[in-house]
């Protein structure tokens, strides 16, 4: 079942992009296309955000991810590197969970 | 310094970086319970971070892979727009042009941009491409190979590293007022949704909401 996501998903990101390349350049010129399709990126992202701070399966929990996050953000706040953002986070829950 | 000097030291050096970023994705995905060959298979087929991202993402989080590929494809749609704004740049036809389009991202897209003349602009496209390509299934493999070999993921905190990467990819959008409305209505959103809904369906839930804004709004 993965495998057959895999190959589907990336089947698609390979098609947007060559569309883009392809399409009659007027089609996706339209102002309301270049406004909207930006947003998609910002709202689903920061949705994955919250689902993966704040869940573990259909249940919203408490627990130490949110101190994770709360030291990514201040990461990426002082516009640390991706992996210095990712790093930080990881070991902030590994080391609150040895104390 | 020559210009494609100077493009050739960018571009390694964004590819230097992303290499970095894609050994997180290797370990998130691995970490995930995505196997070592489709982690790889990953990045090189769909070759665009955030979309491998979100696929993993999902999948870790106990959604399914459906949920999953359909959140990847809609953050994929902005590589749409990318190509629309290189194809007169890059001036590719045949098989050239299916090369070139696997190579359409954020990156490789602003090193093109970027630059005034068109010739450069091509070098900037394909050199950034190459070698962003390379390191980024390298970084991956590493990524991979390195989280396989630790029995319990979270111990070194693993599964806090998928919430960081989403807000480190999401971080460069906000910077004014509106997409950070958007994103804090979208976080606030997909927290009320999640306990209705199966996992990953708040996220299309919320593509939805957000195209149906976009559209609507009038400027």
């Amino acid at each position: 079942m993965i495998w057959a996501g895999v190959l589907i998903a990336s089947a698609a990101c390979y098609g947007l992009k060559l569309a883009g390349l392809s399409l009659p350049e007027s089609w996706l010129r339209d102002a309301r296309l270049q406004r909207t399709v930006p947003l998609i990126p910002v709202a689903l992202l920061a949705a994955l955000v919250a689902i993966q701070t704040f869940s573990t399966g259909q249940h919203l929990v408490l627990d130490v991810r949110v101190v994770s996050l709360g030291v990514a953000i201040i990461a990426v706040a002082l516009r640390a590197p991706f992996l210095v953002v990712v790093v930080a986070a990881s070991a902030t829950a590994a080391l609150i969970r040895l104390i | 310094m020559s210009p494609e000097r100077a493009i050739l030291r960018d571009a390694l050096g964004i590819a230097i970086a992303s290499g970095a970023y894609a050994i997180s994705f290797g370990a998130i995905s691995t970490a995930a319970g995505v196997s070592l060959l489709q982690t790889c298979a990953l990045s090189v087929l769909m070759f665009t971070g955030a979309s491998q991202f979100a696929l993993v993402g999902v999948i870790g989080a106990g959604g399914s892979v459906w949920a999953g590929a359909a959140t990847a494809a809609l953050l994929g749609s902005r590589n749409a727009l990318y190509g629309v704004r290189l194809s007169t740049l890059l001036g590719v036809r045949g098989a050239r042009r299916v090369a070139a389009a696997h190579f359409v991202i954020d990156e490789t897209t602003a090193m093109a941009i970027a630059r005034d003349d068109p010739r450069q602009s091509r070098y900037a496209f394909w050199a950034t491409g190459f070698a962003l390509f390379v390191f980024w299934n390298v970084g991956t493999l590493i990524g991979a190979l390195a989280t396989q070999a630790i029995p319990n993921p979270k111990v070194f905190g693993l599964d806090a590293a998928p919430p960081a990467a989403f807000l480190a990819l999401l971080a460069p959008r906000l910077r004014s007022r509106e997409p950070l409305a958007i994103a804090l209505a979208s976080a606030a959103a997909a927290i009320v949704l999640l306990p209705f809904v199966p996992a990953g369906v708040p996220l299309l839930v919320i593509a939805v909401l957000v195209a149906l804004y976009g559209v609507m709004r009038r400027r």
